[in-house]
């Protein structure tokens, strides 16, 4: 199983579709690692600095619709190579939430006043996420101040995150 | 209770309820493109499951970049080519014969009413114009569909959309679905089926079907779905007579996939057509749509005719009647690419090509390219184009640039005029 902690990139923008996560021009590529570079390329974004923000952070909260357009998985896996396997968003597009799960990563919806707490209160700072997924439950640190959030994940999420994707259970069950 | 289409394909294909609403599904089809399977090929190769579930029931074909543009695009589609040439996959669409998955399989009559169908394109929808369930997924969704021929899904919930009235003159299917893109918003359909019927719908090609369907996804939705009738048989009787034994046997048949009366939707949006009129996007998201009205006089610097939303022989047809003995403007780029080789084909008999040629325009072969920045037609940096494409995202078509979607008609006139132009300027005959 993947882990989901680490320090967080906040995209405060919603509709940030897969295109602005990984650009068509970089799908000719046909092995993950080589997507690497090119994460969030073209997202043109006030308090977004790539590449830097890519380098240090590991985990993306951000608004609604996250993931809206193309199907490409290209957009997990840029996100795989650069060591970020979570997204906590308002909601995500369908396929880019399947196609996170499927990977074994996870994309959590938190209600909009909770992921506006969590802008207010943390955006611009260095914040860190600790997950537990035993109590489902999040907590954000920043200089001594913390948050504690429970999130709900669906049971075939679940068992997609601990069997490291949908190849693996779709193999074993059918 | 009654049921939905959706609802109808879901109970007849269940294989699993492992989870809650969790429906894992036998797929009837899967359709693959050079793109996104590559990386399943190889993961399954990986994983010593070099296999596919059955091969009649997969189909692939190269169409975002072909001709291949580089050595990278090259090799992508050989690992297809010869993953299908191993695996005894028949129906594959190499260079010469192919064209815009979501163009050339329906015409292929491989998309039937009441199946179930994914393919690693988001634009997969475009099939449920057939009653069909057909899902852009993912490429890990992708790779368990080839080797088992199931996918998961939560059980469908459908938005009814119903187009009462008749379609003004000037207004076609995709000033329809922009308008209706526009009322959901960009989100407005997620995790859900939007099911379109009404009197507009009922009176509408394939053709027409499939540009509306296509842009479900535009609004965060599943698939778009509509109910088969006469028009479907009629498209697909060339491929179904021997099955059975008259058209209306056939229609008795597919009846079986049409919603019940009493089926349950989450929401219902009735659009009257007499009021709709042409619309482009603004801004970089699909449902920001105005009227043509209020956005011309806007200069582009390309305009696109083609992909799997109008590049369709009924669009070119349009676009033509428009662009006959007419010039594009001077220092305005057209390109037109005919979505497969037999709408290529028909457009040449027609004299449609001729048109688009003697008016200034390039003719591409069949090919996804330009429509998302891969080849053919990609934007320099600060420039527009008017597009009848599905996707105005910035950069969409080359970072920086900037694009606006219309229907064939509204972009016919756009390359004459060299502005955003409503197609009315052209029909009524002035110069």
């Amino acid at each position: 199983m993947k882990t989901f902690n680490g320090k967080i990139l906040f995209l405060d923008r919603a509709d940030i579709n897969t295109d602005e996560i990984i650009p068509a021009r970089y799908l000719t590529e046909i092995t993950k690692e080589a997507l690497q570079p090119h994460l969030l390329d073209d997202l043109v974004l006030d308090g977004f600095t790539p590449p830097l923000d890519v380098e240090i952070n590991s985990v993306i909260v951000t608004r609604a619709n996250f993931g809206c357009g193309s199907s490409r998985e290209h957009a997990p896996w840029a996100l795989e190579v650069n060591n970020m396997n979570i997204v906590i968003a308002e909601s995500f597009a369908r396929i880019f939430k399947q196609n996170m799960f499927n990977c074994g990563m996870m994309a959590v919806e938190l209600d909009a006043a909770d992921i506006d707490r969590l802008f207010n209160k943390f955006s611009g700072k260095e914040t860190t996420l600790t997950t537990d997924m035993e109590k489902k439950e999040f907590l954000f640190s920043c200089e001594g101040e913390d948050e504690r959030l429970t999130f709900a994940i669906s049971e075939f999420d679940q068992a997609l995150v601990k069997a490291g994707g949908w190849v693996g259970y779709a193999n074993d069950n059918y | 209770m009654g049921k939905t289409i959706a609802e109808k394909i879901f109970d007849s294909h269940l294989v699993d309820n492992p989870f809650g609403d969790i429906h894992v599904i036998r797929l009837d089809a899967v359709f693959c493109h050079e793109i996104t399977t590559p990386v399943a090929i190889n993961d399954l190769a990986e994983r010593g499951l070099d296999k596919v579930f059955d091969p009649e029931k997969i189909k692939a074909v190269i169409d975002h970049v072909t001709p291949a543009k580089d050595s990278k695009t090259a090799m992508q589609g050989k690992i297809l080519r010869d993953w299908a040439d191993r695996n005894s996959i028949r129906d594959f669409f190499d260079i010469g014969k192919n064209g815009v998955c979501h163009a050339i399989f329906p015409e292929k009559g491989f998309v039937r009413p009441g199946y179930s169908l994914i393919m690693g394109d988001s634009h997969t929808c475009t099939h449920g114009a057939f009653g069909a369930f057909a899902a852009g997924v993912g490429t890990t969704d992708l790779e368990v569909g080839i080797l088992k021929g199931v996918c998961a899904f939560h059980y469908p919930e459908s938005i009814k959309i119903e187009i009462k009235g008749k379609l003004p003159e000037g207004v076609y299917a995709k000033d329809v679905i922009l308008t209706i893109i526009g009322r959901l918003g960009v989100n407005g359909a997620t995790n859900k089926v939007i099911e379109f019927c009404g009197e507009v719908v009922d009176s509408m090609s394939m053709e027409a079907r499939m540009t509306l369907c296509n842009m479900a996804i535009e609004a965060g939705g599943t698939c778009g779905i509509c109910a088969p009738d006469m028009t479907t048989v009629d498209y697909l009787w060339n491929f179904i007579s021997d099955e059975f034994g008259s058209k209306e046997e056939a229609l008795e048949k597919y009846s079986e996939f049409t919603a019940d009366e009493d089926a349950t939707y989450t929401d219902t949006l009735i659009i009257d057509a007499n009021e709709l009129v042409p619309v482009t996007t603004f801004g970089f998201k699909p449902d920001q749509v105005k009227p043509i009205s209020e956005m011309t006089g806007e200069k582009v610097d390309q305009v696109y005719i083609g992909s799997c939303t109008n590049g369709r022989i009924e669009d070119l047809r349009v676009a033509a009647q428009i662009l006959k003995g007419r010039k594009i403007k001077e220092g305005l780029r057209g390109i037109v690419s005919p979505a497969s080789p037999a709408i290529y084909s028909n457009a040449l008999d027609e004299g449609i090509i001729k048109i688009f040629m003697e008016a200034g325009f390039c003719v591409t072969n069949p090919t996804c390219g330009a429509c998302l920045g891969m080849s053919n037609g990609v934007l320099a940096e600060g420039e527009i184009c008017a597009s009848t494409t599905n996707r105005n995202f910035n950069g969409r078509m080359g970072k920086g640039g900037t694009v606006h979607l219309m229907s064939p008609a509204s972009a016919a006139a756009t390359a004459l005029n060299g502005l955003i132009t409503n197609s009315e300027l052209y029909r009524k005959g002035d110069k």
